[in-house]
């Protein structure tokens, strides 16, 4: 017998520890001696109140879906994909190899090329730790750790070593020709006398982004291949029985993860950077983590997580202009979700529970 | 002799670079030891490291600013614990929530407490951990060989560097010669026999989580406190995580805890001393031997030269039958 209905699971678990992490983020706020009112003010005039703010706040969310989507896929074979960051680094990699050196002649399929490359990069970097918990049992998340740390000492060196240009002072690659230049939103809404999202980075990659939530869905829960990863993510015995083999599922898990935070790379390298910089991903990877949490893993949930940590961290920049909050906020925010819809969920759920229960009870 | 004297002060700080990862590598010991694994060593560092500095700023006694930093550890310890212990969460998100926690309130606090863009004002005097001359050390330096060595290498380091060395010995004898150390380990391994001998698993995986606290607060102050002259945003830079490798390394031994730490910070020492190095035509880049701890832990966890097996209840909650 189910403990709780479903609703309850889906959106009564997660919204109320999204309110225990808003009210503790309040708490913080009123400690630090500002008002957590006037707080949340500014940062929704700010992040939501006008198409610049909005196109700061989906740009964000942009980076942020493909990254909970990559944790949410691993979660779903219940690999904890920690390496998220460091497989969307290496997709930018492989975006600027893309843009720099082959001559496109069109945007449009150095997109689908970058597409390509990006998550070719992403996948390769998730393979080795993939390999080593598929056949020498090395935990993922030690090995993903540790494989963010190398992809930013090896992005360093290629970046200061190799792809600086001639002459250049900060370790970063050339711009990237006019011709891979992603169209804005700027530059898709905008009429002659209205402009819209003026000056903001959010551009055609956010529907790319909004097409993967649709064929992460399709894959998880429409295909053979989905429901080999569902089923090994809930029992491994299991599994095994019915003829699934471990050592294929959590590779190709771990390969689509990588791929989809490799993907990343065309929102923040190729349209919004133009070239590639170091830490470029900005710790988009780690926010994956609360984003795949927050949204339970689903491609919709993580699509409204994403949404809603887009306008955190373009909220959080604003009440840094303004006020003496520093950004870190959202860190702590953040922390705060991941503390209270992972780590914490059975506190909220137990209780739940026991009401459920009780309810039934006296029902009957 | 002017290599030897270089050979010398390489290894001296390595010394003072491995202090660091030694007191977290052996805070997290104690706690995957008892079962719950711990990637928020990090955090707890970082945490220590503003606490520490922070009162030690405002007070002027560095006694007061470790004792802060080990409080301030010791509570998110206590979260890890409820999280992991209590509630039965998943240890790994947890530690990754702390480590978020720590680097956005560190800043948070600094900011709010020293208006000084998230840092602490700088310690000086009694603000500081001061080095520890071990007698005759100024007359005995021009001895040598043996002089440098006793006077450079052993000796004018802070007493916490000694303390973290001496707790390598000390972790050895708890975990393998005292009654505590035995359940500890058993808790690890397999806390259904402890629960049936009658001990408390709960019990002990808290005390384990706690001594974890403490060191990574004495390690945390160490870096504010005696290594530098205040805390600075981010500073642990990964150590947490280093110390995590390290513990891997060493397969959970203390012994080899500190030879594994000694090993990355004398990786850590050389990058920070010689940038590029020139081995005749072969010149290795800085960047590998940032990187270097990591591969060897990949190396070592991936089985091919020795195989690191983690304690066998590691990571899983213990459910009481009922």
């Amino acid at each position: 017998m189910e403990k709780m209905p479903k609703w309850a699971d889906v959106v009564l678990i997660p919204l109320i520890s999204l309110i225990l992490a808003a009210i503790l983020s309040a708490l913080v706020i009123l400690a630090i001696g500002e008002n957590p009112i006037e707080a949340v003010k500014l940062m929704v005039t700010g992040a939501l109140g006008s198409t610049y703010g909005w196109g700061y706040t989906l740009y964000y969310a942009t980076n942020f879906m493909f990254t909970g989507l990559a944790v949410a896929v691993a979660f779903h074979a219940r690999l904890f994909n920690i390496g998220g960051e460091g497989q969307a680094m290496l997709g930018g990699l492989g975006v600027a190899m893309v843009c720099l050196y082959i001559p496109w002649p069109h945007w449009s399929i150095a997109l689908l090329a970058a597409c390509a490359g990006s998550m070719l990069f992403g996948a390769a970097w998730a393979a080795i730790p993939a390999y080593l918990q598929a056949k020498r049992g090395s935990h993922i998340v030690i090995t993903t750790i540790m494989f963010n740390f190398i992809a930013a000492a090896f992005l360093n060196y290629v970046l200061v070593n190799l792809m600086r240009p001639p002459g250049a002072q900060d370790p970063s690659s050339a711009r990237f020709p006019e011709a891979v230049h992603l169209p804005t939103f700027q530059s898709m809404f905008s009429t002659a006398e209205n402009v819209v999202f003026k000056g903001t980075p959010v551009n055609i990659t956010f529907f790319i982004a909004v097409l993967a939530c649709f064929v992460v869905w399709a894959l998880i829960w429409r295909t053979r291949l989905g429901y080999e990863i569902r089923s090994y993510g809930k029992t491994e015995t299991g599994a095994v029985y019915a003829g699934i083999s471990p050592v294929r599922i959590t590779i190709i898990a771990m390969l689509i993860s990588g791929a989809l935070a490799g993907l990343m790379a065309i929102n923040n390298v190729m349209g919004e950077a133009e070239r590639l910089v170091l830490n470029a991903t900005e710790g988009a990877g780690f926010i994956g983590i609360a984003v795949a949490l927050m949204g339970r893993s689903h491609p919709f949930g993580v699509f409204l997580a994403a949404i809603l940590f887009g306008f955190l961290y373009q909220g959080g920049a604003e009440l840094a202009f303004w006020t003496s909050i520093p950004r870190e906020l959202i860190v702590v925010i953040q922390a705060l979700v991941i503390l209270f819809t992972g780590a914490l969920d059975n506190m909220v759920r137990m209780p739940l529970e026991k009401l459920f229960l009780s309810l039934r009870k006296g029902a009957q | 002799m002017e290599f030897f004297i270089t050979f010398i002060q390489v290894l001296d700080s390595t010394i003072r670079l491995a202090t660091p990862l030694l007191l977290a590598c052996l805070a997290g010991l104690y706690s995957e030891r008892a079962g719950i694994f711990d990637i928020g060593l990090e955090g707890k560092m970082l945490m220590a490291a503003f606490f520490s500095a922070a009162v030690a700023a405002v007070t002027g006694s560095v006694w007061l600013g470790l004792l802060a930093g080990i409080a301030s550890s010791l509570v998110l310890s206590g979260l890890h614990g409820l999280a992991s212990i209590t509630f039965r969460g998943n240890q790994l998100i947890s530690g990754v929530a702390i480590n978020f926690l720590a680097a956005g309130m560190t800043v948070l606090v600094a900011q709010s407490w020293f208006e000084q863009g998230g840092r602490t004002p700088s310690l000086f005097g009694g603000g500081r951990f001061t080095p520890i001359n071990f007698p005759f050390a100024e007359s005995l330096s021009v001895v040598p060989i043996i002089g440098p060595i006793y006077s450079e290498l052993l000796s004018g380091h802070s007493i916490l560097v000694y303390v973290a060395f001496l707790m390598v010995p000390a972790t050895w004898w708890i975990l393998y010669r005292t009654r505590f150390g035995l359940r500890l380990r058993a808790v690890g391994e397999n806390p259904a026999a402890v629960d049936t001998a009658g001990v408390s698993v709960v019990g002990l995986r808290y005390a384990a989580v706690a001594i974890c606290g403490v060191l990574c607060g004495i390690a945390g102050a160490y870096l504010a406190t005696a290594l530098q002259a205040g805390f600075v945003k981010d500073m642990t830079a990964g150590r947490g995580f280093i110390a995590l490798a390290a513990l891997i390394f060493a397969k959970w031994r203390p012994w080899h805890a500190m030879g594994a730490c000694l090993l990355f910070g004398l990786l850590q020492a050389i990058a920070l001393r010689f940038q590029n190095i020139d081995l005749g035509g072969v010149v290795i880049p800085v960047q590998a031997m940032d990187a270097l701890p990591y591969v060897l832990t990949v190396v070592i966890l991936a089985g091919f030269v020795g195989k690191a097996v983690p304690p066998r209840a590691g990571g899983e909650p213990y459910v009481k039958e009922r």
